[in-house]
């Protein structure tokens, strides 16, 4: 198939990639940006390792198709360190030990992001709702719902963090 | 040595990647990128038991993308291998490419390298294997009872004998049938594990990458990178020196990594070509042609006295190590060596075997061979007491090995805490105990 150009906004940066027609945005991200905190644990929409936020919303990028979301605004996991600073989200999962081989951590991340953004004091249920398409095999989910919890306490400034 | 020369312990210390995976920084093995990177995808055997009457790569090799097709015949050293043949376990019983016959759906014959992922796929999908397909064994007792048919001429009852003669991983403890026939209560039970599969969130793979110097650079998830590197130029009859490992965190493992699955097919491939090859499991591949921990049954006999002491342990049990050997007679004794648990048992007597049914090869796995037994010994502890009528906590604490008991393996306990274990999941449990056995020690047997 003829590769074509494709222009996307990938965290705050207009970027133009050649790529086939039917790349994934997860190809486009991590082989030709080389925005590889896009994990790729199964390619097939069911484990949530290569979430991203579209528009704020939290997507697949496995199942999205990079020329679908031209024009769109596309966070990895790598946007949220264009200072260079740690976020709270993020120091709330190492506080937590929310992690072991870290294979399944930026999906998890993004989609904290994504519930924390739209509803930023979620109950117990609704983040594990929030987090229900991501699987991780290392670490058991328990510490995962603490960090989020923790970062909802430090988002709406109830705890420093 | 006092508390502050220990350094970490008592202390909770920080997890040093734990930063950089919460800012998606830590480099996996697939997070480096070469420009005209080739694929590999592998034809994989349709049927569990067959020979196979022919191979035809002819559509796989005009498939459009595809760059080079591999299979047995371009193997330059070994045909068939064991992981563990340089510390003389063998036979080596596995083809790294299935040439005469297959003996589990799965099994790599063809390997298929593309331009794209999607280009090798789709050769891989056009490769043609006649199959002459022969009954199968799925069931360890059936495999060695005689009618079933040998998977390999190695083992021509599909049963694994060990190099020193022994039909089985054996202890042999005290009299277990005289303790038998003194015990107050025989209890008695059969227990099945299933096959598990280790399930990494990162698939199995790796790139291998050709240099001008005549050496290949592998960047490969596998858990052992030294073992992985010295079987791949074993493999390939090519001096270690030639090959260049570099292992980094991997994405789960639990096991499941080191089996040397991708490595040895994708440097011969980069070989092949002079170009970087990257070997990925899909997650169908990881799912069902990766080796998952074995299964396996066991026969539970104890002898026990109406005061809660368990005077005899007798256990045989069948480890189903699938088509083909890897590990698993490591496995067994491991299994073997930790019969009959944490417990101090005058008589015990253990076979443990291993079988080859036309299932995947069965792998390492946390706490190989351990897991099984804990398993069957743990449910079975409940049964004695439950037999008895003695509470399953008292019945465990009074059986529980004490330091200086010997092993059923021959070997004295040492810093053991089973009591003091007992004791502290007790307390966490809210399970009230006696005070005699609250004032048990792994120190004392007397005590309590
Ligand atoms: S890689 Fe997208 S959901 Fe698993
Ligand atoms: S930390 Fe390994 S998969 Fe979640």
């Amino acid at each position: 198939m003829e590769s074509k150009l494709i222009r996307l906004t990938v965290n705050g940066r207009e970027e133009a990639v050649v790529a086939d027609p039917l790349a994934t945005l997860q190809d486009v991200l991590r082989d030709s940006l080389e925005l590889t905190a896009v994990k790729s644990g199964c390619g097939q929409g069911g484990c949530g390792s290569c979430s991203v936020l579209v528009d704020g919303e939290l997507r697949l990028s496995c199942l999205t198709l990079a020329e679908r979301v031209e024009g769109a605004e596309i966070t990895t996991l790598e946007g949220l360190n264009e200072t260079n600073a740690i976020v709270p989200l993020q120091q709330a999962f190492v506080e937590n030990y929310a992690a072991q081989c870290g294979y399944c951590t930026a999906g998890m991340v993004m989609a904290a992001k994504a519930l924390l953004d739209r509803n930023p004091a979620p109950s117990r249920d609704e983040i594990v709702e929030g987090l229900s398409g991501n699987l991780c095999r290392c670490t058991g989910f328990a510490p995962i719902v603490r960090a989020v919890e923790q970062a909802a306490r430090a988002l709406s400034g109830e705890e420093a963090s | 040595m006092s508390m502050k020369d220990l350094g970490v312990v008592g202390r909770s210390v920080g997890q040093r990647d734990l930063e950089s995976h919460a800012r998606g920084q830590t480099a996996y093995y697939e997070d480096v990128h070469y420009p005209r990177m080739l694929h590999l995808k592998m034809h994989r055997s349709a049927e569990p038991h067959a020979r196979i009457v022919s191979v035809d790569t002819s559509a796989a090799e005009a498939s459009p993308g595809v760059v080079c097709v591999l299979t047995h015949e371009d193997l330059p050293g070994k045909k068939v291998w064991n992981g563990l043949a340089a510390v003389g376990v063998g036979p080596e019983d596995e083809p790294i490419l299935a040439f005469d016959k297959v003996r589990w759906r799965g099994e790599p014959i063809v390997a298929v390298v593309g331009e794209s992922a999607e280009a090798a796929r789709a050769g891989a999908a056009k490769v043609k294997v006649e199959y002459d397909p022969l009954p199968g064994v799925f069931d360890v007792e059936e495999a060695i009872a005689g009618a079933a048919p040998a998977l390999t001429a190695h083992w021509p009852r599909n049963h694994y004998i060990y190099p020193d003669d022994h039909a089985a991983a054996q202890i042999r403890f005290g009299d277990v049938e005289k303790a038998f026939a003194e015990a107050d209560h025989i209890v008695e039970d059969k227990y099945q594990t299933s096959p598990i599969e280790q399930a990494p969130m990162e698939t199995n793979g790796c790139i291998a990458r050709p240099g001008g110097d005549g050496r290949i650079t592998v960047h490969t998830n596998t858990q052992a990178v030294h073992f992985a590197r010295d079987n791949t130029a074993a493999i390939l009859d090519i001096a270690p020196g030639r090959l260049r490992f570099l292992g980094g965190t991997v994405g789960g493992g639990f096991g499941g990594k080191v089996d040397v699955a991708v490595e040895p097919i994708s440097v011969l491939a980069a070989m092949r070509t002079g170009r970087p090859v990257k070997f990925k499991y899909t997650r169908e591949e990881e799912m069902q042609v990766s080796s998952t921990r074995s299964a396996w049954r066991l026969y539970v006999k104890d002898g026990v006295m109406n005061d809660g002491r368990i005077t005899a342990r007798k256990i045989t049990s069948y480890q189903d190590s699938g088509a083909y050997l890897r590990f698993s007679s490591y496995g067994s004794m491991k299994h073997a060596g930790h019969m009959p648990g944490p417990y101090t048992i005058p008589n015990v007597w253990v076979d443990a075997h291993v079988v080859f049914t036309n299932r995947p090869p069965s792998s390492a796995m946390r706490g190989f061979g351990v897991m099984a037994a804990s398993f069957a010994i743990e449910v079975q502890m409940d049964k004695v007491a439950k037999t008895i009528g003695m509470d399953p906590w008292q019945l465990r604490l009074l059986n529980a090995y004490r330091n200086d008991d010997m092993k059923a393996h021959r070997k004295e306990v040492e810093d053991g805490a089973m009591v003091e274990t007992i004791q502290a999941a007790a307390r966490l449990a809210g399970k009230e105990l006696p005070a005699a056995y609250q004032a048990m020690t792994s120190w004392d047997r007397k005590a309590g």
